[in-house]
């Protein structure tokens, strides 16, 4: 089964990309954009009819690898 | 003494290390990504450049390579681990060393001549350099230091922050800061102060006709201390 995971920055964090969009879509007459933040959607393909024992897996990987949780949060839709 | 210089798909100042580590005195090995065990060494170094691509973040992918088992026994044995730019980066993805490394704050990859202001001495990195700044080399997109509060006031308390940007009369301030890192941080140590990831380049300073020395003095005193 495909499961999806959103991983983004925390609150608090300096995210200068987000910022730079943020900007950009300003100077675009966006005026009403206060705020962007970036992050990372992955598709994961588990083989694995399970779903709960899918996304239980997926969580470690985001845990091990998908995000790094001094800075970013992961959620598993 | 010896030591081992890991090169990952990516990495491009291994071999600078290289001859930067045997011009000191070093018998230097190299070690690819894909091997289980390092030969016996007194060093390791994981080198700059782009492992992997930089692909999911720096150094993440490096952190969970082959290889790098070998290198977190071998600092948790003890032995000296020094990581350069992508190095450090890759140190700190294993959570060998704490913090992250994110974007540069203005977006910028930076190139350029740095100083940095040396702040802990008692260790084998630093122990008998007689100067508090040195003029290093820098060239990165991702040096921006980062932790929580926590444990800024944890690395703090033990000694742990090893190198600090700064002017060269040693001011630490944000002018001097070149990519937005928490408290001018450009290195730091574990708690036993083997482990030592900088973003500054020694390596690119041993060379008085082409850039100049201060990493001649980081390399001179790293084999004295051995």
């Amino acid at each position: 089964m495909k499961v999806k995971v959103i991983v983004t920055l925390k609150t608090g964090v300096l995210d200068p990309q987000g910022k730079a969009i943020q900007q950009t879509l300003n100077g675009m007459t966006f005026d009403n954009v206060s705020e962007v933040r970036q992050g990372k959607y992955f598709d994961i393909e588990v083989n694995e009819s399970d779903e709960n024992k899918a996304k239980s897996q997926v969580e470690v990987m985001c845990k091990k690898l998908l995000a790094n949780l001094v800075i970013e949060d992961y959620k598993i839709l | 003494m010896k030591s081992s210089v890991i090169i990952f798909p990516g990495s491009n100042c291994d071999r600078d290390m290289d001859v930067a580590l045997k011009k000191f005195g070093f018998k230097n090995q190299m070690v690819w990504h894909n091997d289980s065990n390092i030969p016996k060494s007194d060093l390791i170094v994981l080198p700059g450049g782009f492992s992997y691509g930089d692909y999911l973040r720096c150094g993440s992918i490096a952190g969970k390579s082959k290889i790098i088992k070998s290198v977190i026994d071998f600092a948790n044995s003890g032995g000296l681990v020094l990581g350069i730019c992508n190095g450090f980066q890759i140190l700190t993805e294993t959570g060998l060393l704490p913090g992250i490394l994110q974007q540069n704050k203005y977006l910028n990859f930076i190139c350029k001549n740095v100083f940095v202001k040396i702040k802990n001495k008692e260790n084998k990195y630093f122990k008998k350099i007689k100067k508090e700044v040195l003029e290093l080399h820098i060239a990165h997109n991702e040096g921006n230091y980062f932790c929580s509060n926590d444990e800024l006031k944890s690395i703090e308390d033990n000694g742990q922050i090893a190198v600090t940007y700064c002017d060269h009369k040693g001011n630490e301030d944000e002018k001097n800061n070149p990519n937005g890192a928490l408290k001018n941080i450009a290195g730091i140590f574990n708690k036993d102060k083997n482990i030592l990831g900088m973003m500054p380049h020694p390596e690119r300073m041993i060379d008085p006709f082409l850039s100049g020395e201060d990493g001649s003095l980081f390399f001179s005193n790293l084999i004295e201390s051995l």
